[in-house]
């Protein structure tokens, strides 16, 4: 008789097989800033109703958005915004066929990740 | 009549069926973010945590509001795509796939209508 199992075939992307490099790591990240800001839009929509809503309801939630657990997530979201924008700004560069190299790519990957914690304390600076 | 081949109606098309659309969106949504994000970002941060009043007079100027309005539309979109990819690349089996693509597709929608609204709302309300 045929076997009609499933083969046992190796599956992509052999995850196993990577060396973890700057390159990778951005990658993950960039999907993981992208999918958190999910939530951060969804608390940003809730906060605007809530100003349009009522002066109580709104004092409620803008409560709870710099409560110490608001703030935590606010600031998360801030960096993720920045991360997400100069990692954003080399994938529009590689689009262009422009940093592909593995050095430069390096580089830019080391740039974005610098930039991403500096603009969120420029952002702090400017609005407190 | 008609003097399209039937190869015209599916050249370029692809396995998805709308081409390159969903990957030239993704990109000028990403571009359009670059201002409207940071233009966003500086007047929030201001309002956040102050009182109503204040957090009202922020956004009944016309151009805060005119941006949020524009970050809440082009930014949910830009999350759509992405999300959807998400959805694309890990939930293989047929149901939960189509039911998250649905679900995705409108909710974005929807938090865009909200939030646009509520901006209207207070920019509107003198």
């Amino acid at each position: 008789m045929a076997d009609t199992g499933q083969p046992n075939r190796p599956l992509s992307p052999h995850l196993s097989v990577y060396r973890n490099d700057i390159g990778m790591m951005m990658s993950i990240v960039h999907r993981l800033t992208g999918v958190g800001m999910a939530v951060t839009g969804m608390l940003l929509v809730w906060w605007f109703l809530a100003a349009a809503i009522s002066p109580g309801y709104f004092l409620f939630v803008d409560g709870l958005l710099t409560s110490w657990v608001g703030t935590l997530v606010l600031l998360v979201s801030l960096w993720a915004f920045w991360y997400h924008f100069f990692n954003g700004v080399r994938h529009l560069r590689w689009d262009l066929v422009k940093g592909l190299g593995i050095g430069e790519s390096n580089r830019s990957g080391l740039y974005a990740l610098v930039l991403s914690v500096l603009l969120p304390v420029f952002c702090i600076y400017m609005t407190l | 009549m008609s003097f399209k081949t039937d190869y015209k109606a599916v050249a370029g098309l692809g396995s998805a069926k709308d081409g390159t659309g969903h990957f030239i969106s993704q990109r000028l949504t990403a571009i359009a973010l670059m201002p409207l994000g940071v233009l966003f970002l500086i007047p929030f941060m201001k309002a956040l945590g102050s009182d109503h009043e204040a957090v009202l007079a922020t956004y009944q100027n016309p151009f805060h509001a005119l941006i949020a309005i524009g970050f809440f539309i082009v930014g949910f979109r830009h999350l759509r795509l992405g999300l959807q990819v998400v959805i694309e690349d890990y939930v293989h089996a047929e149901r939960p796939r189509m039911i998250y693509m649905i679900l995705n597709a409108l909710a974005w929608r929807g938090f865009a209508v909200a939030g646009a609204f509520a901006v209207a709302k207070i920019a509107l309300t003198a």
